[in-house]
């Protein structure tokens, strides 16, 4: 049991020397090294250091808030297909950036779109959530599904509206796409903060799962301990959905794959989920990048063509 | 000193507790009997501070319940509910450890004293060989010996429990009662709904009876556990066995 640790924890680097090794232009061994140590030329040197380095990050940081916020909501909604779509804060995000698409903003613009259609999903959501007697879990997942139905019919009506040359890059957006995240840092940050907030309330979040009464009655404040989850969760999404926009499955898989392995306190399933999704969405955006090279697919397809059969297997694994 | 004064309790639009006043001793077990839906569940929540009554006070130790930490007021009362949420990974032990969150809040607190005493209830509840086994693949009488081992690692002054008995088979409702009254002869208070009066007969020097509309009494076994009163709780006629238990005729 005490291996799947330090496997989990080694596929980090390993994950990352992997994305920045392997692109659509092929280096080969003698330039590689070159340019990992600084050497070289120049040219070299900036696909390893200027695209692929950053490039691996967003990926990291991406999939490993996608997974951190999936191992939070599931024990918050106590519902094992919780996944960080179900704020309803993709989907926001997505229709506020296809908006910003449609009146031709800038980049910047279009962020500051994202992030305000996310605010108001995530807005809407504890708003009607968050009652005098504490959260109900059973709202949150209602309103979420609703938002997130309610901004599919947005974007589905914008896709309609959008001309032709247009619609490539929303579905990029929609399908989950690492290409256009720019520089990581933020989202890195956003990642540690959330890990270490949450991981200092795992040892409430194991008795949360007896249930709320019960948590209550061993001494959780409950209420306070979910608004800290749930805050924690919403801001990875948004910083996530920013990043790398509506990219699918991570979030769900990952903390499963990890319980399947025997790793159930939140202590050790938080900290490595993190680190899990990161690995995983860093190496799919890798294969994404080169197995079509020099085209690029969305990383999002990839993520939800690996991630359904691992989820139905492990649906057959559990029955 | 558990105490409610003038408790009234309502739910579903029903009134199911109306002026109770009810003093819970150190040392004394009780037994919480009445039929289904007469409100001994929402006795037992109120009592444990979970659901805020509508009318009335419950305090412990003088002092209201709503005005203890909940950290504190988790080292002075336990209680085991009804329905628990059994979507558990870990092992029993690591389930049973839960119940001592109130005692170590750190992440790392598999301390060695703290899984000494859950093997100790394990083994007085008959769990000792199930420690390591998946809390998911027990047994429903196997989960609810290894919820009561969390109450009681617990180690509360108070003890609240909500049907101990369901899913128990006859030999471990005996173990389960046994362990309960020793409970309370070392000094703690111990309230228990029960369905079998013979078991509150055998074990529980007090009763509290809920009535339907809000009635209730309340005394010492002996007085308050007769066949006239049982016959008036569970609206059927009741044959004594000889053993000082009842059973429907």
């Amino acid at each position: 049991m005490k291996t799947v640790p330090v496997l989990v924890v080694a596929l980090v680097p390993a994950s990352l020397a992997l994305a920045t090794a392997f692109g659509s232009v092929d280096l080969g061994p003698g330039r590689l090294a070159d340019a990992l140590l600084g050497r070289g030329d120049e040219i070299a040197r900036e696909i390893v250091w200027g695209v692929r380095a950053p490039r691996a990050l967003a990926g990291f940081a991406c999939g490993g808030l996608l997974a951190l916020a999936g191992a939070l909501l599931q024990v918050l909604l106590r519902n094992p297909l919780a996944d960080p779509t179900i704020l309803g804060v993709s989907g926001g995000a997505a229709a506020g950036a296809l908006a910003a698409m449609l009146l031709g903003v800038s980049a910047a613009g279009l962020n500051f779109a994202a992030l305000a259609g996310a605010s108001i999903a995530a807005g809407a959501v504890f708003a009607f959530s968050l009652g005098r007697s504490g959260w109900n879990p059973y709202r949150v997942l209602l309103t979420g599904v609703a938002l997130a139905s309610g901004f599919g019919a947005l974007v589905g009506l914008m896709l309609s509206l959008a001309p032709s040359s247009q619609v490539q890059g929303m579905l990029f957006w929609l399908l989950g796409d690492l290409s256009p995240a720019g520089d990581p840092s933020a989202a890195l940050v956003v990642l540690a903060g959330c890990a270490a907030l949450a991981f200092s309330q795992s040892a409430a979040l194991d008795v949360l799962i007896l249930g709320e009464d019960k948590a209550r009655s061993l001494g959780v404040a409950v209420t306070r301990l979910q608004s800290i989850a749930f805050g924690c969760a919403t801001l990875a999404t948004v910083a996530a959905v920013l990043l790398g926009g509506s990219i699918g499955f991570v979030g769900l898989v990952v903390p499963h794959l990890l319980r399947l392995t025997g790793v159930h306190r939140h202590g050790a399933l938080l900290p490595l989920s993190a680190c899990l999704g990161g690995s995983l969405l860093a190496l799919a955006d890798t294969l994404a990048r080169t197995v079509a090279a020099p085209a690029e697919l969305p990383v999002g397809v990839l993520t939800a063509m690996i991630g359904v059969p691992v989820l139905l297997l492990l649906l057959a694994k559990l029955r | 000193m558990l105490e409610a004064a003038g408790l009234g309790l309502w739910a579903g639009g029903r009134e199911l507790v109306r002026a109770l006043d009810l003093s819970l001793a150190p040392g004394a077990f009780w037994s919480l009997l009445g039929r289904n839906g007469s409100g001994k569940t929402s006795l037992i929540l109120a009592l444990a501070g979970l659901r805020a009554p509508q009318s009335g006070a419950i305090a412990l130790d003088g002092v209201e319940l709503a005005a203890h930490r909940r950290g504190e007021l988790a080292r002075r009362i336990a209680v085991l509910l009804q329905d628990e949420e059994t979507d558990f990974w870990g092992s029993v032990l690591d389930y049973v450890m839960l119940g001592r969150y109130p005692h170590s809040r750190s992440a790392w607190s598999r301390d060695e004293e703290s899984s000494g005493l859950a093997r100790r209830w394990l083994a007085e509840l008959d769990l000792a060989d199930r420690a390591a086994q998946a809390y998911r693949t027990l047994s429903g009488g196997e989960r609810q010996r290894a919820r009561i081992a969390q109450v009681l690692l617990q180690d509360a002054d108070v003890l609240l429990l909500d049907e101990p008995l369901q899913h128990l088979d006859l030999h471990h409702q005996a173990r389960v009662m046994r362990t309960l009254s020793r409970c309370a002869s070392g000094g703690k208070t111990v309230l228990a709904a029960l369905h079998e009066p013979g078991h509150a007969v055998r074990h529980c020097g007090f009763a509290v009876l809920l009535y339907d509309a809000g009635r209730a009494s309340l005394g010492r076994s002996s007085d308050m556990l007769t066949q006239a009163n049982l016959e008036a709780l569970y609206q059927c006629r009741l044959e004594a066995d000889g053993t000082g238990s009842f059973l429907p005729s």
